[in-house]
């Protein structure tokens, strides 16, 4: 196992940052951790990677237990904070090598490891850090987390603030790292990037709801319907949660999702809509994705 | 050692790179030697003066038309008595007060040796300083011209008192102390804002999660200040020489050890003050307030120690800079060795310790 998390309870204050959050991850896996802000995902990469102690609950990092054994720890892992954390007047090179020199090695080393991410950056190698754009800072980032060629690699929402195309590469790099066996957790705000996880957990207010395989969604026993309308469909939001067959209901872009209790339901819920007053609602059996299944598991919740 | 290395020159970078840190590192202890330097080298205009000529002979009253018309000095009043000299000053009136002996040209011509005293209000040390070496030259002066005749030379015994600041300790105290304000406020605050601005900026977040030691982070951001603050200390003694006249009487190495030694704990002080600060705003005003300001006023930098009410008295016995202001002024101005400065050295190193222990134990090798 990589890494273990054991029973986390984290407290600021008055905050329950963390609650009993409880998962494994296997070697060479790409994990993803998945919530909004806020929901505690930086407080427990924190813990994972050291620098935070938990109030309870335990956690190991290829067996280092992240309290007592840190030294060990902090050797092994390669950590990219949320927030940018480079050197902002030295130059992309010189950020590196500072790295590299930290970890006890040089970049020659280990170029073959960071070349995909570095080639792109390397044209602008002697421009300082602080005057990149957000795409190539990221990129930046990773090279530097990655030169001393990590166990785990720990990446605390890398995405933020990153434009699309960005984004799609950086999800391209991170597959051919875990190529390398090289154990990977990253955390993100986005949904849709769940879906290049090999497994992804699903955190809300400091409590771990779900840990699920984004592949494996479509076979979840939930019937999920989306109800689309040209009028707009927020009128309908009340009237089909107040549906006895209704299990929960949410907007999802300009749809209405709805999971039924079961799948009988379907044809029953079809009649009472017809009886609406409006001829361009339309009622669809879909496959639910990884933001559904979030959105689901929310309104249980509650 | 690698690691360490990597360190240090990611320090210097830092520091080469920001305009502001090069100012405050190398303009700062420049600018205020220059600006001290300025006021002692001011030029003297229009100094009331007070005459007592008790002797009244042709030779006195001309070396008193001389002083007249010299430009520097103004008459203020002529007195015959003892007591009128504190009250000339006390009133302010007068800045100087020139003392004939009596049968002045008598001696002269007789014995060939006559006296005139000197007294200068040295409450404010610099000017009293200037007026004295003013008044010498145009007396001196007068002297050579009129015995240009004389086979023997005349001795005129030229005695200077100064009121109220009898050592004259203010011209030199100056550069001792400039020197202990300046490395404290180049090694502490800067070592503690460059501390607070990698928690700042959250790069102290990667290095903490580094496999760096914190003996490490802090040697590394320490040294290249060390080496800073040791040419900033030899630039002030050498402008101290060039401005000031001030030499260096006793052993050089002497001195440059004492200054390693107060710069470490300066340094040291720094890297405390920035375990306590979030943000490099904090780490300034506490470097301001809490050691800039009682540097400079406890210290007997500019008000002596003894004129202090008791409790500030005390204080200042916790002031480092006060220890190195004695140990300077006795290695350059007074020329002692070690063993008249032991105990001084004693107190910095013993203070050194405490800093350097408290700021290891207080390091966080996490973010709580």
């Amino acid at each position: 196992m990589s890494l273990n998390v054991n029973h986390i309870d984290k407290s600021f204050d008055l905050t329950r940052a963390l609650k009993q959050v409880d998962f494994e991850v296997k070697d060479g896996e790409l994990f993803g951790l998945i919530g909004p802000d806020g929901a505690g995902k930086s407080t427990l990469f924190r813990i994972m990677v050291s620098l935070l102690i938990p109030d309870s609950g335990s956690c190991t990092m290829n067996g280092y237990d992240v309290v007592s054994q840190y030294r060990d720890v902090r050797k092994i892992i390669g950590y990219m904070p949320g927030r940018f954390s480079l050197y902002m007047d030295l130059s992309v090179e010189e950020n590196l090598a500072f790295y590299a020199r930290v970890f006890g090695t040089t970049v020659k080393a280990n170029y073959d490891l960071i070349k995909d991410v570095y080639q792109q950056i390397e044209p602008f190698k002697k421009r300082l850090a602080g005057r990149l754009s957000g795409g190539m800072k990221q990129k930046l980032a990773l090279s530097c987390a990655l030169i001393h060629r990590p166990d785990v690699l720990i990446l605390d929402e890398p995405t933020t603030g990153v434009d699309a195309v960005s984004r799609r590469e950086f999800w391209d790099m991170l597959k051919k790292i875990q190529g390398e066996g090289i154990t990977i957790v990253v955390s993100t705000p986005y949904m849709d990037e769940a879906e290049m996880c090999d497994r992804v957990a699903l955190i809300q207010k400091g409590t771990i709801l779900d840990i699920t395989n984004p592949l494996e969604m479509g076979d979840d026993d939930v019937p999920l319907f989306a109800l689309r309308s040209d009028r707009g469909v927020y009128t309908h939001l009340d009237k089909i949660r107040k549906l006895e067959e209704c299990r929960s209901a949410w907007l999802f872009g300009d749809e209405l999702h709805v999971t039924l209790r079961s799948h009988i339901d379907a044809s029953a819920v079809v009649s009472t809509i017809e009886c609406w007053n409006d001829p361009s609602i339309r009622w669809t059996s879909i496959t639910p994705s990884v933001e559904d299944r979030f959105m689901g598991l929310i309104q249980e919740e509650k | 050692m690698k690691r360490f290395f990597g360190f240090v020159k990611k320090e210097f970078q830092h520091i080469f790179r920001d305009v502001r840190t090069l100012v405050i590192l190398f303009g700062l202890p420049v600018v205020m030697i220059i600006l001290f330097g300025y006021v002692v080298t001011n030029e003297i205009k229009d100094v009331d003066v007070g005459i007592w000529d008790k002797s009244r002979d042709q030779v006195s009253t001309e070396a008193i038309q001389k002083i007249l018309s010299s430009g520097y000095f103004v008459l203020a009043e002529t007195i015959d008595h003892e007591e009128e000299i504190e009250s000339l000053f006390k009133s302010g009136k007068a800045k100087v007060v020139v003392v004939f002996e009596d049968s002045f040209e008598k001696r002269l011509l007789r014995e060939n040796r006559a006296a005139i005293k000197l007294i200068t209000d040295a409450s404010d040390a610099n000017s009293a300083m200037l007026v004295q070496t003013y008044l010498q030259g145009v007396l001196a002066n007068y002297f050579k011209s009129v015995n240009q005749a004389g086979t023997i030379p005349w001795e005129v015994e030229i005695k200077s008192r100064m009121f109220y600041n009898e050592e004259m300790t203010g011209v030199y105290m100056f550069v001792p102390g400039l020197m202990a304000l300046i490395l404290m406020l180049i090694s502490a605050l800067m070592t503690s804002v460059t501390i607070t601005r990698e928690k700042e900026f959250g790069t102290m977040e990667l290095l903490l999660a580094s496999p760096l030691r914190p003996r490490e982070i802090i040697l590394g951001k320490v040294t290249p200040y060390v080496l800073l603050s040791f040419i900033n200390a030899m630039t002030i003694i050498l402008l101290g020489f060039l401005v000031f006249d001030v030499p260096v009487v006793g052993s050089l190495w002497l001195l440059m050890l004492e200054c390693m030694l107060y710069i470490t704990l300066a340094l040291s002080l720094g890297v405390l003050i920035s375990t306590v600060s979030k943000t490099q705003q904090m780490a300034m005003v506490f470097s301001m307030l809490g050691l800039m300001l009682p540097t400079i006023l406890l210290s007997g930098f500019i008000f002596p120690i003894d004129n202090m009410p008791g409790i500030l008295q005390w204080f200042s016995t916790i002031m480092p800079a006060r220890w190195f202001i004695v140990v300077v002024k006795n290695i350059m101005l007074k020329g002692t060795g070690f063993a008249f400065i032991w105990k001084e050295t004693l107190i910095l190193l013993g203070m050194t310790l405490l800093f350097i222990l408290a700021a290891v134990k207080r390091f966080n090798i996490r973010l709580e």
